[in-house]
């Protein structure tokens, strides 16, 4: 069950979520170069977080017109599973495989810091490890990470539950407004991460990938990737 | 060649050589130069380059020990970390860029240092930063501030290599020229370690990277001299391009792993000048360059423009025979050029030639390795006794020793960096076991079960009222970080800022402050594997407090964890390590609330130093401490108090003056000491190894409830709710920026 992580030029979480899949879960990587048309056959594709192209334009505007990007939305249509943290999920919205935009966040600033999230849905591979509701940890590291949707795509996602994850505070009360002080980056309706059309694909700022691990003290993260490796198992 | 200019004694002065600087070129040349080997000239003798007037004073610094894998004179220092790896690191300077243009100076910093280790063939895996401002009461230095931390962030950030720790400092004195050192750590493999050599006659000299620009011609002058009153320098800084680094780095990283490479050494400081003459002294070879095909980002550029950019992002190789199509074939990947500009040469010079003409033509060896050298003038300044003079019984005692502490915690230097380090990404590469805030930064070695403990410490106070205590105690405080952090320090690197060494009050600070580092190092056993000098930090005539930053680099070993500084459960027991004495003079206190930047700073016992080290090091074996701080600015309450506020809990201790004032026993700053606590059912085995050690220590009390409780003499002396103690800690700084902004 190979899991091909994308790396386009400046990619720099790569290896982290390589890391995790390989050494934690004990999945079967395959670094995929962007100006590849082979997916090498993998069953489950990530996009890393980084900084594609140096994020000169705009945070994944240039990844999205990498060749590999034609077999990643193929990939997706197909629906099978796609997910892109950060920078990759800058890079599926912007290809169009993901609603909305992520701005600059609210203060202008770059954030790195540990947030706290609500995992709303757990019928996916990469939620299904949690329980509904289950409040955790992870941390975010982004200067463009505020969602934003138009009304109408906003209100489809509430009513398709198909917001994954989103900011709140540690009993899990959701951030009240953008302004909110549990809303690190001024997200729409608190949004960290969602769905797209089937489920398939998701994508999410905050990184699992870096919260995986008792030894970095936090190991919230750790089902998000073990669920996708034991999704993959399931289906073979 | 025609069109440049005619060289004259006048115009090699303009260019900072002296006139027997000018006569030593043009007899190693044996004729008048030409204009290219003018400006060859004087970046490779400026100050920055050629160490001048530090090389006579740095022999005197230990560089050797087992430990030592590469010693100084390659791009960064290495230790052994075990397993055949290594730690390789360095730190340097960008002072005057960062001054001049702070976002672009700081940027470059950063780009720079991360050179210079990947150049090694490590991975870097860590920056840290040592920064100095002026108060954030003027907008000038909030703007500083600001836009230098959004400059490292802007580079660190995109190159992915997380910005794990550091300091910051205000003092008037960083006024006019505050301070940026950057300080980087790679992982390699001891056995793989790239140097910076030209070896192999008739081998192609490669260009690789980025683009040559007409930016930071003269930089490396620049940043060998005073600040006038309004000068224009901004075209002599460079402007970074992260990305353009980060393909570099994954090239480097890549072509090294094959067999394709004799040397490689990044266009730093005096780019293609320093890159080609030092790869071919240390070689004893000559290097041949064509500069028709230098890749070029600007048409028209002349010899002199393209032997002194300072454009980033461009290194130097020397390819392995036959091996050039796969450096090319790499650096495509990577969508970077890769250029065959000339071959090592057995002639021992530095040829250039341009549009068929010989532009250059220098024996390499007296241009790098016999450049001028000094015996400044030394002399204590006249006006030291009269700032060592300081009557502490003519001040009077606090009213409320709790206001004290609330103002020390939000003073800017003692403050939480929490504003700064959440704008750097400090977790990428899933390394970071110690987040910023700590004593020092933790990070996991993968594949082993060892970590890197990180620190960058200097108070340059100590340092002006007694530079020779006050930069052994640097050293010994980074040490302390380390093993607060439960490591054991292995070596470390320096960053030099200092004044004026045309100035023999500057040379005795710098001279008086090299003996410390030795001394300290010698004791410590930690050998100075890189570092670097920054003079002339100075405008009209004012020069900065010596700041002599040093960069540690410790090992956490025997599968032991990380110790942080937060207190951890109800009812552990806190341990005050080391003796404290009456040490008011040069500290935080004295100059936040007296308002007096003065006295003598506190004599540190290089001996007592290792000991304590030692002892905490052996409770650390035992798995007998739950936390650990170091004693340093704002003394012992404000440590208290750090340790409860991390750990979001109140304690409760009680001390005794034993002929001390309150206010030296709450707030002085003797060195050697550290708290930490362990939980009460082992107090008694602590006690008893640390009596056999002989360092003094003693139980003041235990971790407790909500507030923070300290009596002295039996009386509560300060009792502060630990949450308006952390409100005031973790605000402080962003209220000092917002103040008036």
């Amino acid at each position: 069950m190979p899991i091909g992580v994308v790396v386009f030029p400046g990619s720099n979480c790569d290896h982290d979520v390589a890391h995790v899949l390989s050494a934690v879960c004990g999945a079967d990587v395959r670094m995929l170069w962007h100006r590849s048309h082979d997916l090498e056959g993998a069953d489950a594709l990530v996009l890393p977080g980084g900084f594609s192209y140096g994020d000169y334009l705009r945070a994944g505007a240039m990844a999205k017109v990498s060749p590999i990007m034609a077999e990643v939305a193929r990939f997706a249509r197909e629906g099978r599973p796609v997910v892109g943290i950060c920078n990759g999920f800058q890079v599926l919205v912007e290809a169009g495989i993901l609603p909305g935009a992520l701005v600059r966040n609210r203060d202008l600033r770059f954030i790195c810091r540990d947030v706290t999230l609500r995992v709303e849905q757990t019928d996916s591979p990469c939620t299904s490890g949690y329980s509904r509701g289950q409040v955790v940890r992870f941390p975010i590291a982004h200067a463009d990470g505020n969602y934003q949707a138009d009304a109408d795509t906003l209100k489809r996602l509430e009513d398709e539950a198909k917001v994954a994850f989103r900011y709140c505070a540690s009993d899990g009360t959701s951030a009240s407004s953008r302004d909110d002080a549990h809303n690190p980056n001024g997200s729409a309706n608190a949004i960290a991460g969602i769905f797209g059309e089937h489920r398939n694909t998701l994508g999410l700022m905050p990184h699992p990938e870096r919260c995986a691990e008792e030894i970095l003290g936090n190991a919230d993260g750790r089902p998000f990737f073990e669920g996708l490796v034991a999704a993959l198992a399931g289906v073979a | 060649m025609t069109g440049e200019p005619e060289v004259t004694a006048a115009l090699a002065e303009a260019h900072g050589l002296t006139a027997e600087e000018y006569e030593r070129a043009v007899k190693i040349v044996g004729r008048t130069p030409t204009y290219t080997e003018l400006g060859i000239f004087s970046v490779m003798w400026s100050e920055h380059c050629s160490y001048k007037s530090s090389r006579i004073h740095l022999g005197r610094l230990p560089t050797e020990g087992p430990q030592v894998v590469q010693g100084p004179g390659e791009n960064a220092g290495a230790v052994d970390i075990g397993d055949g790896l290594c730690a390789v690191f360095k730190m340097e300077s960008h002072n005057h860029p960062s001054f001049i243009e702070p976002f672009q100076g700081a940027a470059t910093g950063v780009g720079g240092i991360l050179r210079d280790v990947f150049t090694m063939g490590a991975r870097p895996i860590a920056l840290l930063d040592s920064l100095r401002f002026g108060p954030l009461t003027r907008p000038r230095n909030r703007y500083l501030l600001s836009q230098v931390v959004a400059g490292i962030a802007h580079y660190g950030n995109c190159m992915g290599v997380p910005t794990v720790g550091g300091e910051v400092y205000f003092a008037d004195i960083y006024n006019k020229n505050n301070l940026v050192n950057a300080f980087c750590v790679g992982l390699a493999e001891s056995a793989r370690l790239f140097k910076g050599v030209a070896k192999g006659v008739g081998n192609p000299v490669m260009y690789v990277g980025a683009k040559t620009g007409r930016d930071g011609i003269h930089g490396a002058t620049m940043a060998s001299e005073e600040f006038g009153a309004d000068e224009e320098k901004r075209p002599t800084v460079q402007v970074g391009d992260p990305f353009t680094e980060k393909l570099l780095m994954e090239a480097c990283l890549e072509l090294m792993a094959g067999d394709h490479i004799e040397g490689i050494q990044d266009m730093g400081a005096a780019g293609l000048t320093s890159s080609s003459c030092e790869m071919a002294s240390r070689a004893g070879t000559g290097v041949h360059l064509d500069l028709d095909l230098v890749p070029c980002r600007e048409e028209g550029m002349v010899p002199y423009e393209m032997m002194l950019s300072e454009s980033q992002e461009r290194m130097l190789l020397v390819a392995k025979p036959g091996h050039e199509d796969q450096v090319r074939e790499i650096f495509a990947k990577w969508e970077l050029e890769a250029v065959t500009v000339g071959v090592v040469s057995d002639d021992g010079r530095l040829k250039l030639t341009f549009r068929g003409g010989t532009v250059a033509d220098i024996p390499v060896r007296q241009l790098a390795d016999e450049a001028p050298k000094y015996d400044r003038p030394v002399a204590a300044p006249s006006w030291i006794e009269a700032l060592h003079g300081l009557d502490v019984e003519a001040l009077s005692e606090p009213a409320d020793f709790g206001e004290v502490l609330g103002d020390l915690l939000a003073s800017p230097t003692i403050a939480s960096k929490s504003w700064i380090f959440e704008q750097y990404d400090h977790m990428v590469r899933t390394n970071t076991a110690v987040l910023p805030g700590s004593d020092a930064a933790v990070l996991r070695i993968k594949g082993t079960d060892r970590f890197l403990a990180l620190s960058v410490d200097c108070n340059s106070r100590y340092c002006l009222l007694n530079p020779y205590a006050g930069a052994a105690m640097a050293v010994a405080e980074a040490a302390r970080n380390v093993v607060a952090s439960g490591a054991r320090p292995l070596g470390i690197t320096d960053c030099l800022n200092f004044g004026n060494p045309e100035r023999p009050e500057v040379m005795w600070q710098f001279a008086m402050a090299i003996e410390g580092i030795a001394d300290a190092c010698k004791a410590l056993d930690t050998p100075v594997v890189s570092g670097n000098v920054s003079f002339y930090n100075e405008t009209m005539g004012l020069g900065i407090y010596p700041t002599p930053a040093i960069g540690m680099v410790g090992l956490i070993e025997h599968g032991r964890r990380p110790v942080t500084l937060a207190f951890k459960d109800d009812g552990d027991l806190v341990v005050v390590v080391g003796a404290t004495h009456d040490d008011l003079g040069g500290s935080e206190y004295l100059a936040v609330w007296h308002g007096r930047e003065q006295g003598i700073p506190p004599m540190l016992d290089l001996e007592t130093a290792r000991k304590a080290n030692d002892a905490v090091l052996k409770l650390m074996d035992l798995g007998l401490v739950k936390s650990c701080h170091d004693v340093s600015e704002g003394g012992l309450a404000v440590a208290l108090a750090e340790c409860a506020i991390a750990g979001k809990i109140g304690v409760q201790v009680g001390l005794s003056t034993q002929g001390l004032r309150r206010d030296a026993l709450l707030f002085g700053e003797s060195p050697s000491r550290f708290v930490l606590t362990v939980a009460p059912a082992n107090g008694d085995m602590l006690e008893s190894v640390l009596a056999e050690t002989g360092v003094p220590f003693e139980v003041v009390g235990w971790v407790r409830g909500e507030r923070l409780q300290i009596g002295v003499d039996r009386a509560l002396t300060i009792d502060r709710p630990v949450a308006d103690l952390g409100e005031a800690y973790d605000t402080a700084l962003e209220r000092a920026l917002e103040a008036g902004g």
